[in-house]
């Protein structure tokens, strides 16, 4: 669960957000999800770490059922890299910081 | 420049480093609670926890991880998020490495790393993590409404959260590879009453396949036939393995399975260093026992830094 450091996206806006030509992080929680409280500070540090090179933002699956139907999330916490609208890797589970930067990097 | 030595150091704000962190901070003593991702640790993902006492209706996981938190926080806890990723414990002070580079130091330290639910080690597992291979069932569950699961294991929170699951799922199979379940009765008799839990005994599972999501598991029972089951996803709750890549395990003596042992008073083999709750080499593991080796460990530590001085 990440704070209002990162921001939220929808699924009004989510294609939006998406396809813009700043590579794209979005954290995919919901408020009853301990590992997604787990990678919160995490995806913080990283939001302030990557401003301006990668937009990294978070979806409440229990508010937007839509997006995460498209792409098949069955589990969260998952963090989806996108790169021009185009989904590039995505991990899943309370990760470590040095794996998320590993995947962030697949964009830049 | 930041302060970098205290008297205790605590790894880990589970309910082992949390109580610990509660009982240091109400003593006034020196300390710093490190935790890399948020407080609660295990007890994040469980559903309900049903057996602490002082909570006579049960209460959730993630409740409790916050009560912990607030109680120990109302006495001036210091805490931070750091990850540690290594440490030397040759010298009388203890030195911790820090992912960013930076290091602490201590004369005493608690280890609460806690464990991490094991994984089944088969084929599939790992590709379909995400995508119908889970190990928390409070976590996911929700995703599978009206669908059918599989839970492997047959202890304590394989059988609690196949029980769980069946608020969402239209089906649950909970595969053991014994023929009688090794959770406590209460936790059996509520699932053998449930309609919608159905058993597979004596079978492993031994591969698990299919394209953008699990479809389905390959089973091996105990006489050496094979056979398949469909499933929309499958939840592995087989037990625990200790967080311990921090560690120096040799000079810790782990035990074979990477856990730390210690005398009753929660002491390790080195001087002035502690391990309490799931990290413990130990036969049960319960919330209340971990809170109870935090309060443990505290007091050793305290009488350490006593003799110290």
């Amino acid at each position: 669960m990440a704070s209002d450091k990162v921001k939220d996206v929808s699924d009004a806006d989510f294609l939006s957000v998406t396809g813009s030509d700043t590579p794209c992080l979005v954290d995919f929680w919901a408020p009853w999800c301990g590992p997604c409280k787990a990678i919160g500070p995490v995806v913080e540090a990283l939001a302030e770490e990557y401003e301006g090179k990668v937009a990294i933002v978070k979806m409440n699956v229990d508010d937007n059922p839509e997006t995460p139907g498209k792409f098949g999330i069955r589990a969260i916490p998952t963090l989806i890299l996108f790169k021009s609208g185009e989904k590039v890797d995505q991990v899943t589970g309370a990760v470590g910081k040095a794996q998320l930067i590993e995947l962030i990097e697949k964009a830049l | 420049m930041a302060k970098t030595h205290y008297n205790l150091i605590i790894l880990g704000a589970g309910p082992a480093g949390l109580t610990a962190g509660l009982y240091a901070a109400r003593a006034r003593m020196d300390h710093l609670l490190i935790e890399k991702g948020a407080e609660g640790g295990q007890i994040l993902l469980t559903d309900w926890i049903d057996n602490y006492p002082g909570f006579p209706d049960g209460i959730s996981g993630f409740d409790l991880a916050e009560k912990m938190t607030v109680h120990a926080k109302r006495f001036a806890l210091n805490s931070i998020f750091a990850n540690v990723v290594s440490m030397d414990l040759t010298e009388p002070i203890k030195r911790l490495a820090l992912e960013d580079g930076s290091s602490l130091s201590c004369d005493t330290l608690i280890i609460c790393t806690g464990a991490h639910p094991r994984p089944l080690g088969i084929p599939g597992e790992k590709e379909f993590i995400g995508k119908g291979v889970s190990y928390c069932a409070t976590c996911d569950g929700p995703f599978y409404r009206n669908m059918h699961v599989a839970v492997v294991g047959g202890g304590n929170t394989a059988v609690q959260e196949a029980s769980h699951l069946t608020k969402f799922a239209q089906k649950v199979t909970l595969i053991h590879r014994r023929d009688e379940l090794r959770a406590t009765k209460i936790l059996q008799e509520k699932a053998f009453d449930n309609p919608k839990i159905n058993f597979i005994w004596n079978s492993t599972v031994t591969r698990v396949s299919g394209n953008e999501g699990v479809e389905e598991l390959y089973l091996l029972d105990n006489s050496g036939k094979e056979s398949t089951l469909k499933v929309d996803g499958v939840f592995v709750l087989i037990g625990v393995l200790p967080n311990n890549e921090m560690l120096p395990l040799d000079i810790l003596k782990a035990d074979a399975g990477g856990f730390i042992p210690t005398d009753l008073e929660t002491r390790t083999s080195v001087a002035g260093v502690m391990a309490a709750g799931d990290i413990r080499s130990k036969e049960v593991r319960q919330v209340i026992n971990a809170a109870g080796e935090g309060a443990t460990a505290v007091l050793a530590a305290e009488h350490y830094l006593t003799n110290l001085s």
